[in-house]
């Protein structure tokens, strides 16, 4: 009994038959074959499986395949441009933003969400923006630091200093 | 400051370079186990025990095996064909891969499915029909030794009751004599959370057995893969798998932090159904899975006391553990002493009589305990002597900060011998303390504090100055099933100046293709960025006992400098013969040999190199290679000194962190961003428990918050905005003077916190709280105390 689904990943289209109880994500890493978003629990909580449908960020395990049918898609494979990374992954990388990396697509495609609806948030706005993405290993100060320099960088404002900040 | 020897091309010891590994991640081609295909993957899931102890009467898998796609339900009676259903645990107690008989614990493992896909294997799980006849569990430690508790270890015939061992360390006679003359005795009951790792991949594997060639490559989550490798050939030597024909692969992994250490079950099993099968299967467990069934870290139950005079000095402590390991001892211990490390209780302080003592008892839980960033049980030690002072400074009435100057360790006491019996190898606890008071202008802040609380208002400060143990470890005390703790490096540098270079260690996020390339880089002057790094590969790495413990620095990071050394005094011997002078005429910078003197005569690094395989000396060994296994004189002592201020809510006791100051010295540092980061996740994961994680059990044995729902890991909103320093205190004995920092602040955050709310409280006559410390356990002990309004309703 399985379903045919169109719709479109990272500006690919892709025709697929899936079962109807097919959960997004799996249908993602295993069906596509793209294995960037990733599974943190089971039980929505933890937001690895985070990615954009139609500029949205969603958590793709709440969600079946087929609800996405027709819908536009982008993980963490298709935010880079061929100019370059983009903004939200030269702040991870410029602030030390990522430790395992293993929460790190989830994150970013959170905080693209949230730079785009904010462009310029307090940092108190950024912890709740991303308080449904846990992260276990950067304790969070350096993914903070990271979309505050996405944001300056996205704004084209003077892109804040990446060199650590130590108590002397 | 951090003072560079090399430039910033070169990028050696003390540059913050950005990390090496981050495209990968930050483009999603991470490759984690759960992303490891192969062709003709079967997967495998796990029916678990909905009870803590029960025989099994009956597992009925006929259900499940008409479901198409289904190839097999494993069952413990199966595996007992092949004596494959006990395997050792890394303490040498037993633990079931299988259960032929009788449960152990809430989500034990009872039979495995293999199917050809994932949502098939899950449907076949619900399928499988497991009669069981239900028995009262052991759950409360403290009646784990009593006459009528059931023997739980009815597999071991000599048991008589669930005492596992018992464990003992410095001078009882002359400590029991101190504290029945001192002046002033202090004493708390305290419970050191049972939680979990919780890193945000979950374990699993992929073994791919192949019949034909009698060879196994595993892919899994493992902090130590060659370790791994020669348990499995231990557990598996007897049906053919020996260790020449194991592979194991530990691809990137998503965060380890001790719970990837352990065997598990799952990992066993998934190689026996592809032996059995010859195709590879997919086992990948859930996080509730993860939370239920993996093994947990701490759950000691700790007696502190300690003895001191009038005027602030110490004396000695008195510390009394009861352990509860669950079902087994399956401690991911690497020492020869069953609690670890906890003998480092006597901290930071110069305490001249001690006596520790624990006992571990078998209950109906989840094995284990991991050493959750922390070289195993040191946590619980630095929290019961930071807790403990802070209530001895309370009971004498003086400011916790000028009781620790007036009991540290002063620096030229080192290397310092403890009465538990470490040789400490550096520290300078005054400097560290110091800056921490300065970075958070500590006396202004006693000064706001005392207005407060005119106001009635709860503000709290909290210190922790410790000391940790890490770098497992030197051969004459540690050991994994007898293999010593040493660790390697392998370097080799190709013609034209590149390099690999692979360890036997492994990270999980630690940052080691930045880090080792930099040590090199230091010592041989080839820039880090042309110096490629790699771990996790049995086949290719030299033999190491992994990553945990902060020990990739202290052991394999020492390697990579011996190893270095090794080809510099080759590269010295190259240039001595391409400049047509003798080895004494030459200097070294980084990069390049020169002729003293004439600095316009040298030879690069590069230029060596490349002669080492055109034109090297007659006689000598050609190519530029060097391992090297290092087995460490000493453990290193990395110290911290962590300040934390708390508001607590007068009307709903929210507890609120305002600031908190961590002042660590990790000895040299070799990437101070990297560092950083490393504090910042470990402070975190420090107040985790301090505030929030614990699993908690009922009397029945039932997990009650075995999901990331309701297990509390911390979100950007609970984990302040951390603000860290350094002083530096080089190790004398690690060939860089480097320590270790990874566990530091997992293991001196609780207390800080756990003192800076009971601090607070302290007009309350609160002298402790249990971490973690919530807002109800606050009222509670208001309301025990009579402070709080007869009428305020409980909630």
């Amino acid at each position: 009994m399985k379903k045919e689904i169109t719709l479109k990943i990272n500006g690919e289209e892709f025709t697929k038959e899936v079962e109807p109880r097919t959960l997004l994500v799996h249908f993602i890493r295993e069906d596509i074959g793209m294995t960037g978003t990733h599974i943190g629990c089971d039980t929505s909580s933890c937001g690895a499986c985070t990615i954009l449908i139609d500029g949205k960020s969603a958590k793709s395990c709440t969600i079946l395949a087929v609800q996405a049918a027709g819908k536009e898609i982008t993980t963490v494979e298709g935010i880079a441009t061929t100019e370059g990374v983009h903004p939200i992954q030269e702040g991870f990388k410029e602030n030390h933003g990522l430790h395992c990396g293993f929460c790190t697509p989830g994150m970013m495609l959170r905080a693209i969400e949230l730079l785009e609806k904010n462009p310029d948030p307090t940092e108190e706005e950024i912890r709740w923006g991303i308080s449904g993405n846990l992260c276990r290993c950067t304790g969070y100060n350096n993914i903070v630091k990271s979309i505050i320099y996405a944001g300056a960088k996205l704004r084209g404002d003077e892109l804040p200093s990446t060199e650590p900040v130590f108590v002397e | 400051m951090i003072q560079c020897k090399t430039s910033k091309e070169i990028s050696g010891m003390g540059h913050s370079m950005k990390r090496k590994e981050d495209d990968r991640f930050i483009h999603g081609k991470g490759n984690y186990t759960d992303d490891v295909k192969l062709p003709g993957t079967l997967y495998m899931d796990i029916v678990r025990s909905p009870y803590a102890y029960a025989k099994i009467k009956n597992i009925d898998s006929s259900e499940a095996l008409k479901i198409p796609g289904v190839l097999a339900v494993i069952t413990g009676k199966d595996l007992e064909q092949y004596n494959l259903h006990w395997m050792p645990t890394l303490m040498s107690d037993t633990q079931m891969v299988l259960p032929v008989d009788t449960v152990m614990y809430q989500a034990q493992e009872v039979a495995a499915i293999i199917a050809t896909e994932k949502y098939i294997a899950r449907d076949a799980r619900e399928a499988v029909r497991v009669e069981y006849e239900v028995m009262k569990p052991v759950v409360d430690p403290f009646k784990a030794l009593d006459a009528d508790a059931p023997i739980l270890r009815t597999d071991k015939p000599d048991k008589k009751d669930n005492h596992i061992w018992h464990w003992e360390v410095g001078q009882k006679e002359e400590t029991e004599k101190i504290f029945q003359e001192a002046e002033v005795t202090v004493k708390e009951q305290m419970h050191i959370p049972r939680i979990h790792v919780a890193s945000i991949e979950t374990c699993g594997c992929v073994a791919s057995y192949d019949k034909v060639d009698n060879h196994l490559t595993m892919y899994m989550t493992t902090q130590a893969p060659h370790a791994i490798r020669t348990v499995f050939a231990l557990v598996a030597g007897h049906v053919g798998l020996t260790e020449e024909k194991i592979r194991v692969i530990s691809p990137d992994i998503g965060g380890g932090f001790g719970g990837k250490v352990p065997v598990y079950p799952g990992y066993v099993i998934a190689i026996a159904a592809s032996f059995l099968i010859g195709k590879p299967v997919k086992w990948i467990e859930d996080r509730s899975e993860n939370l239920q069934a993996d093994s947990f870290a701490r759950d000691y139950h700790i007696t502190a006391e300690l003895a001191g005079t009038k005027d602030g000095k110490i004396l000695a402590t008195r510390m009394k553990v009861l352990a509860d390991h669950g079902y087994t001892d399956a401690s991911a211990n690497p020492s020869k002493f069953p609690t670890g490390m906890f003998s480092i209780g006597t901290g930071s302080y110069d305490y001249p009589n001690a006596f520790m003592e624990a006992d571990a008892v078998y209950t109906n839980k989840p094995p284990g305990g991991v050493a959750y960033r922390c070289s195993f049980r040191v946590t619980e030690a630095v929290h019961a002597i930071e807790r403990i002072t802070d209530r001895f400074a309370l009971e004498i009435g003086k400011d916790p900060a000028a009781l620790r100057f007036q009991n540290f360790i002063k620096k030229e006491q080192f290397p310092y011998h403890s009465p538990t019996g470490w040789e400490y190898d550096s520290g300078d606890y005054e400097a560290g303390l110091k800056l921490a008071m300065k970075g958070i202008d500590y006396d202004n802040l006693r000064i706001e504090q005392a207005e407060k609380r005119k106001k009635g208002e709860l503000m709290g400060i909290g210190l922790s100055t410790f000391t940790e143990i890490v770098g497992a470890g030197p051969s004459k005390d540690f050991d994994i099933l007898g293999i010593k703790m040493f660790d390697s490096a392998e370097i080799r540098v190709h013609p034209t100046g590149k390099a690999i270079a692979r360890f036997g260690t492994k990270s999980q996020g630690q940052g080691h293709e930045t880090t080792y390339a930099q040590i090199i880089a230091e010592e041989l002057g080839i820039p880090a960025k042309d110096i490629q790094i790699e771990e996790g590969d049995t086949d290719t790495a030299p033999y190491g006992l992994g990553t945990y413990a902060s020990r990739s620095t202290p052991t394999a990071g020492a390697a990579a400098v011996m190893a270095a050394r090794k080809l510099r005094d080759k590269a010295k011997k190259i240039a001595a013969y391409l400049l047509e002078v003798s080895e004494d005429d030459l200097e070294w910078e980084p990069g390049k040999f020169s002729v003293k003197g004439a600095p316009e005569k040298s030879k690069t690094i590069q230029e060596i190199v490349f002669a080492s395989y055109t034109n090297h000396p007659q006689g000598m060994e050609a190519g530029f290679e060097a391992t090297h296994y290092y087995d460490p004189p000493n453990l290193t002592f990395p110290s911290g000194a962590y300040i934390c201020v708390v508001d607590i809510d007068p009307d709903t006791f929210e507890i609120k962190v305002r600031r908190f100051v961590a002042i660590d010295d990790a000895g040299h540092i070799i990437n101070p961003m990297i560092a950083q980061g490393q504090v910042h996740g470990g402070l975190t994961q420090g107040i985790a428990p301090a505030m929030y994680e614990e699993l908690i059990y009922d009397d029945d044995g039932n997990i009650l918050n075995g999901t990331l729902m309701d297990y509390l890991v911390p979100t950007a909103v609970e984990s302040p905005s951390w603000e860290t320093g350094h002083t530096v205190t080089p190790s004398p004995h690690h060939p860089i003077g480097a320590k270790g920092i990874g566990e530091s602040p997992t293991v001196g955050a609780p207390p800080a916190i756990a003192n800076a709310i009971v601090d607070a409280l302290k007009p309350y006559g609160i002298t402790h709280l249990d971490i973690p410390i919530t807002p109800y356990k606050i009222f509670k002990a208001l309301k025990e105390k009579g402070v709080l309004d007869k009428n305020i309703v409980e909630s």
